[in-house]
Parts: structure tokens; sequence; C-alpha cells
């Protein structure tokens, strides 16, 4: 077993550089370390200057999401011993601007959440008085796996249509959706039809799958997608070609 | 708002898809494993023509091959435009995948019809 292992980390620092830098780095290898192990080791103890975002070392938070030789994965949850001997190149997730080191921008993913109201909609609340909306075990199990979404972005790193078109909603947005619609104390499905039916929204995606590959909570954002689809062209078909339709 | 006309396509790729994925494996199952193993006895050409003259079965092999044919249709035209990334050609290449896909419906109803 090897004493050390080489880290080759992208940098990027506005002021000193024009563009990404790799660094690499020697830190001691041990098998209970996980891949954000070794970079806190760096900050502590090697090079105090690189940054990058994390806080629960848990799986818990989603803030520490990285490339790590070119997949994106949580680096709380990658353990060193997992990954190919030899140096391992870590890299901020694909498909964002990056701010620095490993820091990238979460201003489009916010604004495109926003967009798909993603809070319990409704049309009237009832009085405080009346008590809590209710709802039964098996009302939970319909929206609760999207509801382990940890906005961690690694479904938008992986998924190659966010990064061809980048207006596409993308799948964690998109499964937030769904853990709203199926909730039954929800009444927004319509207003967040209106945004997801349109082309960057569900009809972006081509089902590559990735996104629900590298979902660290198993959210499954590929089938949100693809039940959403099915809703959707219900909802086209009866609007479009029953004479009778809504519209 | 202006909605997407991309259901209908999809609902033709998914129909076709999920045909295809029934239908086909029972096919090459039977013809060209079971029966050249001998596992089933293969049917005579004459069983075929029955099978075939019966509306019943041409109103499923319509379904299943024009179904099939948008089903390529859809997919191959986004493996052109974000596998090969051909955005200025968006247009041209949907009229070519679901005009294939057109014509070959159109051929294969014309030839159910006017098969004996």
């Amino acid at each position: 077993m090897p004493d050390t292992v080489t880290l080759e980390v992208q940098r990027y620092r506005p002021e000193e550089e024009t563009g990404p830098a790799w660094q690499r780095y020697e830190v001691p290898f041990r098998p209970e370390w996980m891949v954000l192990d070794a970079l806190n080791y760096i900050k502590d103890h090697l090079d105090g200057t690189l940054s990058y975002r994390w806080a629960c070392r848990m799986g818990v938070c989603g803030s520490c999401g990285m490339l790590v030789n070119g997949e994106p994965v949580l680096t709380c949850a990658t353990y060193l011993e997992e990954l190919p001997h030899g140096s391992i190149r870590v890299e901020p997730l694909r498909g964002f601007p990056v701010i620095r080191d490993l820091i990238f921008d979460l201003t489009d993913f916010l604004n495109k959440l926003k967009r798909v109201s993603p809070w319990l909609v409704r049309k009237k609340e009832q009085p405080v008085a009346d008590g809590e909306y209710r709802q039964t075990p098996d009302q939970l199990a319909e929206y609760k796996q999207y509801s382990m979404c940890i906005n961690c972005m690694l479904c938008y790193s992986a998924c190659p249509i966010y990064e061809l078109e980048p207006e596409f909603i993308g799948p964690a947005a998109i499964a937030l959706a769904q853990r709203y619609n199926h909730d039954s104390r929800d009444e927004g499905v319509q207003a967040r039809m209106d945004v997801l039916s349109q082309h960057d929204g569900i009809w972006a995606c081509t089902f590559v799958g990735e996104c629900s590959a590298v979902c660290p909570t198993n959210v499954d954002p590929a089938a949100a997608i693809q039940r959403y689809k099915l809703s959707a062209t219900l909802d086209w078909v009866k609007s479009t070609v029953l004479p009778w339709g809504k519209r | 708002m202006r909605r997407s006309q991309e259901p209908g396509l999809w609902a033709l790729f998914s129909a076709g898809g999920m045909l295809a994925a029934l239908v086909l494996p029972v096919l090459v199952a039977v013809l060209w494993i079971a029966a050249p193993l001998g596992w089933v006895e293969l049917p005579t050409h004459a069983n075929l023509r029955a099978l075939i003259g019966h509306p019943l079965t041409r109103l499923v092999l319509f379904a299943v091959v024009s179904l099939a044919l948008f089903h390529w249709a859809h997919r191959f035209r986004y493996t052109l435009y974000d596998g090969l990334q051909l955005y200025h050609l968006n247009q041209l290449i949907a009229i070519i995948t679901y005009g294939t896909a057109t014509v070959g419906t159109m051929v294969t109803g014309y030839a159910l019809v006017v098969f004996p």
C-alpha cells in the first residue's frame, strides 16, 4: 500500500491566472480517507489558498460535489482507496462557470429552481384552526424519493444536454417539481406544467440517464422526467387533440 | 404561452419503443432461435399467408412497423442534433427523419392494403 497519493487539483485564481491551471499536491494515503479529507489536508497543511465548498462530511449537505477523475461525485463519499492508483484529478463540476478553484456559480440553477415553484402551492390556505394538512403513508411514499434531493448539482454536471443547451431547466429542478406535483397537499400542478411543458423544460431531455446514475441519494431524476413527459403528453392530448379540451 | 409540439412526437416515439421492445424480441426468439434449433415447428408459408390474411394481423403489423419507424426517426434526429451537434440543421434533420417515417408508414399501409 502506498504511503502517499498525488492529487492534481484544478486551480483558478482570477487575480493570478487568466484560465484554469493544474497544481499537484502529495498527501498521505490513508484507507479511511475520502477525497474531501485529502483536500482538507492540503488546505490545513500544504496550501491554505485552495478554495472549495464543503460542510457536513456525510453526504447530506450536497456542497462538496466535484469531478474526481472526470466523474461527478460527492468528495465526502468517495474513498481514496476506491480510486485507481496513480494521481487523482480533482476539478470543479462540469457545466458551470467557475468562480475560484473548485467553487462554481450556482446562480443559473437557483433561477431555474424558482421557476418550478418548489414549494406547496395552495389556492387557498385552510385556517390554522382547522389543523394540519394530513397525509397517509402512501401519499408520502408518492413523492418521498424526489424529496431526497440535496441540490448537489452532480446531475447537472453529468447531463450532456445541460452542457449543450444551457437553457434546459435540468434534472434536479424537474425532480423537485415532481416532488411537489405528487404531494397530496399541493395545488400547483398546472402552473408547473406551463413552465415544464416547454422545450427548455422536459422536452430538451433525451433520456441519457446519467443524472440518475450519478445521483448520490437515488432520487432518479431521469424517471421523474420520463414520468412528467407522460403527464405532459396526456395534458397535450386533452388540450390539443380532443375537441372538448380545456383550451 | 407557446406550447411545445414535442408531446405528439414523443408519444409516437415512446409507443414505438414500447411496441418494438415487446414484439421484436418475441419474433427474434421464435423465428431466429427457437425455430432453427428445432424447439418449435417452423410455420409454413401457407400458415404465414393465412395469418397475414387476417385484418387484425395487418393492423398490428401496420402499428408495429409505423410506430417503430417514428421511434427511429425521433432517436436518430436527436442523435444527429445532440451527438453531432448539428443545431443549424435542426429543421432539415427533422424533415428528413420524420419524413422518412411518414413515407415508410404510407408504403407499409399501401403494401398491407394491396397484399392479396
